[in-house]
């Protein structure tokens, strides 16, 4: 009894935590917008009873999801968000091998600070550490007043407001998501490894290739989810720091929310969101479990 | 294993002395060869000459600098002062990549990621050699290692023992001049390691390849090797065929590194063919033949080992002799060793089989006994 009791709690969690605000959110995607508070409409009145219950299903249509697709700006905001999630993605894998196998590699004394300096950036909020990007990126930013300063360019970058501000902003906040799990598998690997390959024929890059990469892959693709999975919805980077130009799904939703007050299609965006993540996310746990079963033995 | 050993004569046990043929020349040469780091001196000018088809085996405590005497071998490390020569060629300038050694290592060093069969082809592939041969080569080591089975498994679904020889296996594949075993033995339980004892000198047989092992374990080293080597402080302390370094140690520290040995010290005496041994108030003096020549009062060590020593209950009439009391017995089973406490306060082993029963034994705790020896028995050392 008390076991079953204390299986029930994650579920209660997750049912209370997760899918009914989902059912709200689905329900109100498929209601209509109206001036009124709550800003929708049907709403379930249970005084009515039954035939209340059943005229309120009536009311409920796709209708908002059918608009979603009549209006090119929505698709174009997915598959921008998609785009900028994937490259983000990919440029973050890029700095963030390097940092995680010079972190595996340094001397074990080391090991404990270089991974205090990955996480200390989390002791500070993230929307003042983007912010503080506004101030390094802008026009009179330091980076210009730097650059300008050495000689390096005589006109100020444009930088902030544009596509490059976006990416460096979610290249900075995401990049412990990615070094850590990456860290994380090299540091279990055992140096005899390479020094086999190089006994066996390796050159030292074919070894890495062939040992380092492969012994990695389960860090790579676990950091790779983590960055990609919440860059898609990412709101405060772009809207901070991306200016008019950027499309991404996260600024659409927040403007349909709250400078349309169209709570439905809002929602209606949400739900796709959701249904465009939860395949990545699939994926990202069927490598945990794998990478769990692999270590089991 | 043990089946195919038996009755083929061990290489220790044929002709094979190539260490005794002056025109003979050595696959492996180390002139005059150091290595330090930084303050620290691994290798302290070291020579030495290792033969084709040679088991050799670098044999001393940790940190006697053995391991870097292999890695070095590999391309792993590279001599601060001296050169090494495989063939006849200065190997330092090959890079470990290129060199016609493989290791196997002590940690196995299989790829996780790959199963048994790729473990194998891995060093062949890299090699560029045709799919065809690759897949007959693996399949030969596959079979030689007894392995045919595990071939789609991968190592952390084998048993030690089984991921023991696809590390065998994987180092053999590119049939390299020279294999080095860095401790390999070191994982497996005691059985299982004897077992493989013998299948690797089989193993060495068949293939012909050099073996160079490393091991801090001397029954290991004394059972597959031809020749021993006796390390310590980067320095070779001995090298010779196991028996000599048993029967014939060279100096205390092998004497007592190598098996069970009482030491007795005291001054020598020249006398007859051998001397006299003066080591203690009140005890006789012992006799040992040598051909060393020792100075009047000169310090001697004798050494003695266990098995050769008898214990009576009766005086005997040897040339050796002397009495005390039965201070402790360890029962082996197949063998007792007797601590026997002298009247002077020196503790002498004497080791004897257990022909009978252990409830007919003769002697026990507090027993007086008598302890002799033949003046052959034993070894009379400088240092």
């Amino acid at each position: 009894m008390a076991r079953r009791f204390l299986i029930l709690v994650p579920y209660l969690w997750l049912l209370a935590l997760f899918l009914v605000p989902f059912l709200i959110v689905l329900k109100i995607s498929l209601s209509d917008p109206e001036i009124s508070i709550p800003p929708y409409t049907p709403t379930l009145d249970w005084r009515e009873g039954w035939a209340g219950f059943t005229d309120f299903l009536s009311q409920l249509d796709f209708e908002n999801f059918i608009f979603l697709t009549e209006d090119d700006l929505y698709w174009k905001a997915y598959l921008s968000s998609l785009q900028i999630a994937g490259i983000s993605t990919v440029l973050t894998l890029l700095v963030g091998f390097p940092i995680a196998y010079g972190m595996a590699r340094a001397a074990p004394d080391w090991r404990p600070t270089l991974l205090m300096l990955v996480i200390l950036p989390f002791w500070t909020s993230f929307l003042i550490r983007v912010y503080s990007w506004i101030g390094i990126l802008a026009n009179e930013g330091y980076l210009n007043q730097f650059l300008l300063g050495i000689g390096v360019i005589s006109d100020p970058l444009t930088i902030l407001n544009t596509q490059t501000a976006v990416y460096i902003g979610i290249v900075y906040t995401y990049l412990p998501f990615m070094v850590l799990p990456i860290y994380s598998a090299l540091e279990k690997m055992d140096d005899s490894l390479l020094e086999a390959g190089e006994d066996l024929g390796c050159s030292r890059l074919s070894a890495f290739w062939l040992i380092t990469v492969p012994l990695s892959k389960a860090g790579i693709i676990a950091g790779c989810f983590l960055v990609f999975i919440p860059t898609l919805g990412e709101f405060v980077i772009p809207s901070l720091l991306g200016g008019s130009e950027t499309l991404m799904i996260g600024k659409v939703l927040w403007e349909e929310f709250f400078n349309n007050r169209d709570w439905p299609v809002a929602s209606a965006v949400a739900v796709i969101l959701l249904l465009i993540l939860i395949i990545p996310i699939i994926l990202f746990q069927r490598n945990e479990q794998k990478q769990r079963e692999a270590e089991g033995q | 294993m043990a089946d195919a050993a038996r009755g083929k004569p061990m290489p220790h046990q044929g002709i094979f002395e190539p260490w005794t043929d002056p025109v003979a020349k050595p696959l492996i040469q180390f002139q005059n060869v150091t290595k330090r780091f930084g303050d620290f001196t691994a290798i302290d000018d070291l020579s030495i000459d290792i033969f084709e088809k040679e088991f050799f085996a670098l044999l001393g405590p940790s940190g006697c600098g053995k391991t870097t005497l292999m890695r070095m071998l590999a391309g792993f490390e590279a001599p601060t002062t001296g050169t090494i020569l495989l063939a006849g060629d200065d190997i330092s300038p090959i890079p470990p990549n290129k060199r016609a050694v493989n290791m196997m290592f002590q940690s196995y060093a299989l790829f996780p990621h790959l199963s048994v069969y790729d473990n194998i082809a891995f060093g062949l592939k890299r090699e560029g050699m045709p799919k065809l041969d690759i897949h007959a080569r693996v399949e030969e080591m596959l079979r030689l290692t007894r392995l045919e089975r595990f071939a789609r498994r991968k190592p952390h679904q084998i048993s030690g023992g089984q991921r023991q020889r696809v590390a065998l296996a994987r180092s053999l594949a590119k049939a390299p001049k020279l294999l080095l075993l860095d401790e390999p033995l070191g994982a497996l339980d005691k059985k299982l390691r004897q077992d493989t004892q013998f299948e690797l000198m089989d193993i060495q047989e068949k293939t012909g390849t050099t073996f160079v092992i490393v091991t801090h374990d001397q029954e290991e080293a004394m059972t597959v090797a031809s020749r021993v080597a006796v390390m310590d402080e980067g320095k070779l302390i001995q090298v010779s065929t196991p028996d000599v370094l048993y029967e014939d140690p060279r100096s205390v520290y092998v004497a007592d590194f190598i098996g069970d040995v009482n030491l007795i010290e005291g001054k020598a005496k020249p006398s007859g063919d051998g001397i006299d041994l003066h080591w203690a108030e009140g005890q006789p003096v012992l006799h040992c033949k040598t051909a060393k020549p020792f100075g009047e009062g000169q310090t001697c060590h004798l050494a003695i080992r266990p098995e050769k020593i008898a214990i009576h209950s009766q005086e005997p009439e040897a040339r050796n002799k002397l009495c005390g009391k039965i201070l402790d017995i360890a029962y082996l089973g197949n063998i007792s060793t007797y601590h026997v406490e002298l009247p002077s306060g020196h503790v002498i082993k004497a080791q004897s089989a257990n022909t009978r029963r252990i409830a007919r034994r003769t002697f026990t705790w507090d027993d007086t006994v008598w302890l002799s020896w033949t003046d052959t028995a034993g070894v009379a050392l400088e240092r």
